[in-house]
C-alpha cells in the first residue's frame, strides 16, 4: 500500500487554477522528485500536502496518507499530523528560522508539541541529539546558538534536524538546496539520503534541478502549468524521455561534452 | 561599546546644553522684566533695583546663563553679603510666584508624575499590543475592523474631552467612582488608586491606539514570514504561532518606541495633569507657563529634555538587549 497517494489533486485562486487535477502515489520509504519549471505548481503541491496553503487557495480531490484522506481532516487533527508524521524543509534556511530563538529551542518546539509532557530538558537533549545526527560538530554547545550564528549549510542541517526530531514517515524537502552553494547542495543531498536510510522516511524532492532529482529519486513527476505531464522511474525518465517537454528540460541541462549551440526554447502554451 | 557610550553621553550633553541654552534665550528675551513681577502692586523703584541686583539682571545674557548652569552643578548664591542666599547644586533658582527652590518643587512633584506615567504605559502596552495581535490575525474580518474603528476614534478625541466625558460617566453619572481627592497614598491607599484610574485611562486611549495600529501592521508583516511558515509546518497550536513567532519579532520596535513615549511623559502629561488636578510636573509646567514663572518654566523645559534624551539612549541599549541579532555577534 502506499504511504501518500495523491488523486485529482486541483489548487485553485478563485477562478485560477494553479494545480490542476494531479495524482501520483509514493510507496513507504519511497522517494518522489516533483520538477518544474517557477510557477509549474510544484510548491503548492507540496503546501496542499501539509495543508499549509496560504489564505484564499482552495483544495480539491483527495490526498490519501497512510489510509486518511488529509482533504477531509479538521485542521485540528491534520496538525497532529503536520511536523510529526509529515515533515517539511524548505528553500531558504535563514528566512525558515525565526532570528528571536535559539536553533535548539526551535528544535525543541517541534518535538515537545508533538509529544505530551516532555520536560524542556528531555526535549533539549531531543534537539542534541538530532543536531549530532545531521552532523553538526559541537552539538552540545551549538544547541543555544541563534540562526545568523550559523552558515548557510549549517542552517539547512538546522532544519532537517528539526525534521527528523520527529521522525516522520514523510518529508517533503521543497528547493532544500537551491539557496546554497554546489558542494554544500552535495553535502545536503548526502545528508538527505543519510537520514532516509537510517529512518527509512519517505521523501518528497521538489525541485527544478534535474541532476538532485537524479540523484536522490526513484520515481520522477515533472509538472507544468499545474499538470502533470509525465511520470516515471528516475531512469526511464533519464533514458527514455517520452514528453517533448521533458526532453526539451533534459536538452536544457549543460553537458560538459556538448557542442555549444543556441538555447533550445519552449513553447509558452500548454505543451 | 565604552566608546559608543562615550560618544552617546557627550551628544546627549551637547543636546542639552543646546536645550537649556535655547530655552533660556527666550525667556531672556521674551519674558517681562521679572523684578516688577516679582515686587508686585506695591513697589518702589529702589525695590525693583535692589531685585534686579540680587537676581542679576542687569549681567549681559551670556554671563546670565553661565550663572545658571553653575547653579545647575555647583550651587550659586543669591545677592551679596549678609542677605545673600545660598542655593546648593543642582540649583534652578527661585519661582518668581512662591519663592520656593525650584528644584524642591520638581523633586516633590516628580513622583505623581511617574505614577502618572507608569501606570498609564502599562494600560496602553497591554492594550496595544493584545489589541494589534487580535487585530492582526483577524485581518480583515469583523473584529478587525471593530478594533481598528476604535482605535481611530481613540486617535482622534482630544484628551481633555475624554478626562471630561469619562469623569461625567464614571463619577457623576453611574458613581463608579468615588469623587477624588487628593490623599497621600499612605492614608488611603484605595482612594489614592481610584483617583488615577480615569488619568490612566485618559492618558493611555491615544497611546493605546496607535500601539494598536502598529502591532497590527508588525504582526501582519511577520505573519507573512517564512519562519512562520516554518512554525506552522511544525504543526504548532495557531495561538503558539501568533504569540513566539508572529508578536516577538513584531514587538522589538514597539518596545523602542514606549521607551521615547514613556520618558516624555516623565517630562509631565500636561494636559491631563491639569484636567485631573493631579499635583504633577505638566501641571507644574501648565501653571507656570500661565504665570510666566520664568524659572519653573526653564526647569521643566530642561526636565523634560533629559528625560528625552535619557530614554532615546536607554532604547537604544535596550535595543541590543531583545535583539539577539544585536547582542550576539555574526557568523562564527
Amino acid at each position: 500500500m502506499s504511504l501518500l497517494s495523491v488523486r485529482d489533486l486541483t489548487v485553485t485562486f478563485g477562478d485560477t487554477a494553479v494545480v490542476g487535477g494531479i495524482g501520483f502515489d509514493l510507496p513507504k520509504g519511497g522517494s518522489l522528485g516533483i520538477v518544474g519549471e517557477s510557477g509549474s505548481g510544484k510548491s503548492m503541491t507540496s503546501l496542499a500536502v501539509m495543508g499549509l496553503l496560504p489564505r484564499g487557495a482552495a483544495r480539491g480531490g483527495s490526498i490519501v496518507f497512510d489510509g486518511t484522506d488529509l482533504c477531509a481532516l479538521t485542521e485540528r487533527r491534520m496538525r497532529a499530523i503536520r511536523g510529526d508524521r509529515i515533515a517539511m524543509i524548505f528553500q531558504d534556511p535563514l528566512s525558515s528560522l525565526n532570528p528571536y530563538y535559539t536553533v535548539g529551542t526551535q528544535i525543541a518546539e517541534a518535538y515537545r508539541s508533538h509529544r505530551s509532557g516532555v520536560s524542556r530538558r528531555a526535549a533539549r537533549k531531543v534537539a542534541v541529539e538530532a543536531m549530532e545526527r545531521v552532523h553538526i560538530k559541537e552539538a552540545g554547545r551549538r544547541v543555544d546558538d541563534y540562526p545568523h550564528q550559523f552558515s548557510g549549510g549549517m542552517r539547512q542541517r538546522v532544519m532537517i534536524a528539526m525534521a527528523l526530531s520527529t521522525e516522520p514517515e514523510l518529508i517533503i524537502a521543497d528547493e532544500p538546496t537551491t539557496a546554497l552553494d554546489v558542494t554544500v547542495q552535495a553535502q545536503i543531498l548526502d545528508l538527505l539520503a543519510e537520514v532516509r536510510r537510517d529512518t527509512g522516511a519517505a521523501l518528497i524532492m521538489i525541485t527544478h534541478d534535474l541532476a538532485v532529482v537524479s540523484e536522490v529519486a526513484d520515481t520522477v513527476v515533472v509538472m507544468r502549468h499545474g499538470d502533470v505531464v509525465e511520470t516515471g522511474s528516475t531512469e526511464q525518465i533519464f533514458s527514455d524521455p517520452q514528453h517533448p517537454y521533458t526532453q526539451a528540460l533534459l536538452d536544457a541541462v549543460p553537458r560538459i561534452d556538448d557542442e555549444i549551440g543556441d538555447l533550445r526554447l519552449l513553447s509558452g502554451g500548454e505543451a | 561599546m565604552a566608546r559608543y557610550l562615550v560618544h552617546r553621553v557627550f551628544g546627549m550633553l551637547v543636546v542639552l546644553f543646546l536645550v537649556s541654552l535655547f530655552t533660556y534665550m527666550v525667556f531672556f528675551l521674551l519674558a517681562p522684566d521679572p523684578a516688577v513681577q516679582i515686587c508686585g502692586k506695591t513697589c518702589t523703584p529702589e525695590r525693583i533695583d535692589q531685585i534686579r541686583a540680587n537676581l542679576s539682571l542687569d549681567d549681559p545674557f551670556l554671563v546670565q546663563f553661565l550663572h545658571f548652569l553653575q547653579g545647575l552643578f555647583l550651587g550659586r548664591d543669591y545677592g551679596t553679603g549678609a542677605s545673600a542666599v545660598h542655593c546648593s547644586a543642582p540649583c534652578l533658582g527661585y519661582s518668581f510666584q512662591s519663592a520656593q527652590s525650584v528644584t524642591d518643587m520638581i523633586v516633590q512633584r516628580l513622583p505623581v508624575t511617574a505614577v502618572v506615567a507608569i501606570g498609564a504605559a502599562v494600560l496602553w502596552l497591554l492594550a496595544g499590543v493584545v489589541g494589534g495581535l487580535i487585530s492582526a490575525v483577524r485581518e480583515g474580518r469583523f473584529t478587525d475592523k471593530f478594533i481598528t474603528s476604535l482605535t481611530l476614534g481613540g486617535m482622534s478625541v482630544p484628551n481633555y474631552v475624554l478626562a471630561l466625558v469619562l469623569q461625567y460617566v464614571f463619577v457623576v453619572w453611574l458613581q463608579w467612582l468615588p469623587f477624588p481627592q487628593a490623599v497621600p497614598f499612605a492614608d488611603d491607599p484605595a482612594q489614592w488608586f481610584l483617583n488615577f484610574i480615569l488619568p490612566w485611562t485618559v492618558l493611555a486611549v491615544g497611546y493605546a491606539s496607535s500601539y494598536t495600529r502598529l502591532t497590527r501592521a508588525n504582526v501582519i508583516d511577520t505573519l507573512g514570514e517564512n519562519f512562520v511558515r516554518t512554525a506552522r509546518a511544525k504543526g504548532l497550536r495557531p495561538d503558539l504561532v501568533w504569540r513566539r513567532h508572529a508578536l516577538r519579532p513584531a514587538l522589538t520596535p514597539i518596545v523602542t518606541i514606549a521607551g521615547m513615549d514613556f520618558a516624555g511623559l516623565l517630562g509631565g502629561a500636561l494636559i491631563t495633569e491639569s484636567v485631573f488636578g493631579i499635583n504633577g510636573v505638566g501641571k507644574l509646567a501648565a501653571d507656570s507657563i500661565t504665570k510666566n514663572d520664568q524659572p519653573v518654566i526653564m526647569a521643566v523645559t530642561l526636565l523634560a529634555a533629559f528625560f528625552v534624551v535619557v530614554g532615546n539612549m536607554a532604547v537604544d541599549l535596550l535595543y541590543s538587549a531583545i535583539d539577539p541579532r544585536v547582542r550576539v555577534g555574526a557568523a562564527s
